[in-house]
């Protein structure tokens, strides 16, 4: 895509690469069968430490949720011995799931989908050339390099319902009346602070996006695009049969990255309304987070669920990834 | 910045050669418009995403008397808030402290562990390198939230939260940001020809020896790159800190900003000053290696 990969020596399964001719030649010739068994433990040496740091932080604590999740732990952290299923069931009865659910769909659904066209404008818009290029794009990375935390507080902040920017803005153009009032909590009314939040979530996602459908329009061939303007196309129908396609591999890959990283976003919601007034703001990963202080099995049961979601996504991304080879082959 | 197009060159190049005058001066004006409405419109998107970040700037030098007043500034800039925040009170100074050991210790490990595994996948075929690599892509594909009870469980049963959440915070922050470090060594060691190393050891080099030697210091921007993006990845890290650190002293500076929160004053000028310290250093780190972070994201899934 980007540079670098263009300067990746991509493994196509039929190339042999150089590699195993850098080991010396001159060995002896020691016991066939043991000189062997040493060599198929050789890359352990190499990729062990990586293979032991993934088991510790990913592979174990997945087992752990596994197990956590049909136990009986009190609020305390006592195990009590097997909850059977009961866990599970506990959640699935809790009367706030069903509003979660719904809002976590709308909170993928919308900050995915409006960060995807946004970020087409935008890559459209930086991929010209005009002077202070550089400058443009560094400073649409502040989103993407400062703590998501940290801007979740800057919005929390601004949106204050006495003297926030936000509503000294809409008061100069008479959109709010009071400060103060009702109207200008815009975080204390849950649709109104769902609807603020998708929008930070918008925000912080937009450079990422931008970036990779960047890199991907670097790939697409100007003279394509001008041959289809001399042909007579409009810009928007060049630009819709010609740069679109070509830039379908990239799009592939930033909408799925896109689905995980919002799916999983934490911090936003948690520092603006922390998922209330009860769980009005919430997504199941807020809720998620919530049980845990409590209920840690019901926690991993509803971690489960959110792991199903998450191990689809994956599956869906894998595939795309090797549809996506062989489209470039 | 060793790898970049010539995306920086002047609009004013022009590719044809001398057409007519005539047509040459309307053929100028006309593009020249249009560069004028790019850049403006592309000036304007760039303020609006530095926007927020400028706001955290004002309300860190606030005086706390106009804190709550409601006007884009105020009428003096108190810069002592940068200084007096660092006061004990606050606890600004040691949750820095404890942010600079998680991140720096995780950047340390992602180094040692992902150095060896890209430099193998990349020099060798052997069994098992497309499953590890999928392993590697999972990881990356995961993140703490979605294991974050099976992570705070782990510790917990292990006693490693007892001991101190820093190691905690250093395994977890690695774990979760090698990929990205494999991806890219991965991808800059390839670049390199096998054949500079198999020269070093006909001179006489040994295999580490060529490695240290030859391959390491051409695969610099990679490594550059690799661990900028892991210290910033946990220095902002929040999630699993919130988790796995239960006493103030222990809080890193995210978790330490959120406790203020919901408290019944927020002191949201040293709040702000604290996020500032935080993030500049993390702007310009970032820039530095904003040409090759894409790479490493998706190296993995385009491969």
């Amino acid at each position: 895509m980007s540079d670098i990969t263009a300067a990746e020596p991509g493994p196509p399964a039929g190339v042999p690469k150089p590699g195993p001719s850098v080991r010396p030649p001159a060995r002896g010739p020691a016991q066939p069968s043991r000189r062997r068994r040493l060599a198929a433990l050789e890359p352990l040496l190499w990729i062990g430490p990586a293979i032991a740091l993934i088991a510790v932080v990913v592979l174990w604590p997945i087992v752990t949720m596994i197990q956590t999740s049909f136990q009986n732990i009190t609020p305390l952290g006592i195990t009590i011995g097997s909850a059977g299923l009961s866990n599970f069931s506990q959640v699935f009865k809790n009367p706030n799931l069903p509003g979660i659910l719904i809002r976590t769909v709308i909170w993928v659904a919308a900050t995915v989908a409006i960060t995807m066209v946004i970020s087409l404008g935008l890559a459209q818009l930086y991929n010209q050339r005009f002077p202070g290029r550089r400058f443009a794009r560094w400073a649409i990375i502040a989103p993407w390099a400062a703590s998501v935390m940290m801007t979740a507080l800057i919005f929390r902040w601004v949106l204050q319902p006495e003297n926030g920017v936000v509503n000294v803005f809409l008061h100069q153009l008479g959109l709010v009346q009071r400060f103060n009032s009702n109207q200008a909590d815009w975080l204390g009314r849950p649709d109104s602070a769902f609807v603020w939040m998708i929008g930070v979530a918008v925000f912080v996602s937009l450079p990422f996006t931008t970036y990779v459908l960047l890199a991907g329009l670097q790939s697409v061939p100007g003279e394509l695009f001008e041959a289809a303007r001399v042909d007579g196309a409009s810009s928007w129908h060049a630009y819709r049969r010609i740069t679109l396609p070509l830039l379908r591999p990239a799009f592939l890959v930033a909408l799925v990255i896109n689905l995980m990283n919002v799916f999983n976003s934490f911090p936003i919601l948690w520092e603006m309304t922390r998922g209330g007034p009860g769980y009005e703001t919430s997504t199941t990963t807020v809720f998620m987070y919530d049980l845990k202080g409590t209920f840690v099995g019901q926690a991993a049961a509803m971690s489960i669920v959110n792991f199903t979601l998450v191990v689809v996504i994956v599956l869906v991304f894998l595939r795309l990834n090797r549809w996506n080879r062989q489209e470039a082959a | 910045m060793a790898v970049r197009t010539p995306a920086s060159r002047k609009p004013g190049t022009r590719k044809q050669a001398a057409p007519p005058p005539a047509a040459a001066r309307a053929e100028r004006r006309l593009p020249s418009l249009r560069t004028a409405i790019i850049a403006a419109a592309a000036y304007i998107v760039a303020v609006i995403f530095v926007l927020p970040y400028l706001e955290m700037l004002i309300t860190a030098v606030r005086p706390q008397r106009e804190l709550y007043e409601p006007n884009y500034l105020p009428h003096h800039f108190a810069w002592s808030n940068l200084t007096n925040m660092w006061g004990a009170a606050f606890g600004i100074t040691s949750a820095v402290r404890v942010s600079l050991e998680i991140a720096g210790g995780a950047t340390l490990l992602v180094l040692l562990v992902a150095l060896p595994a890209a430099y193998y996948t990349s020099r060798h075929r052997f069994r098992g390198r497309g499953a590890f690599l999928l392993l590697v892509l999972a990881t990356q594909m995961l993140q703490p939230t979605a294991l974050i009870v099976g992570i705070y469980k782990e510790f917990l049963d292990f006693g490693l939260l007892n001991l101190n959440p820093v190691w905690s915070l250093i395994l977890v922050n690695a774990g979760f940001n090698l990929a990205f470090a494999v991806w890219i060594l991965n991808a800059y060691i390839g670049s390199i020809p096998v054949e500079l190393e198999q020269a070093a050891m006909v001179d006489g080099s040994t295999r580490l020896g060529a490695l240290f030697r030859v391959t390491l210091p051409l695969a610099m921007p990679g490594v550059v790159t690799a661990l900028i993006f892991t210290f910033i990845a946990a220095w902002n890290e929040f999630i699993s800190a919130l988790a796995l650190t239960t006493s103030t002293s222990d809080y890193p500076l995210t978790v330490r900003l959120d406790s203020f929160i919901g408290q019944y004053t927020v002191d949201w000028q040293h709040l702000f000053g604290a996020s500032v310290v935080a993030t500049i250093p993390v702007f310009i780190l970032f820039a530095l290696i904003e040409g090759r972070v894409v790479g490493g994201l998706t190296a993995g899934s385009v491969k």
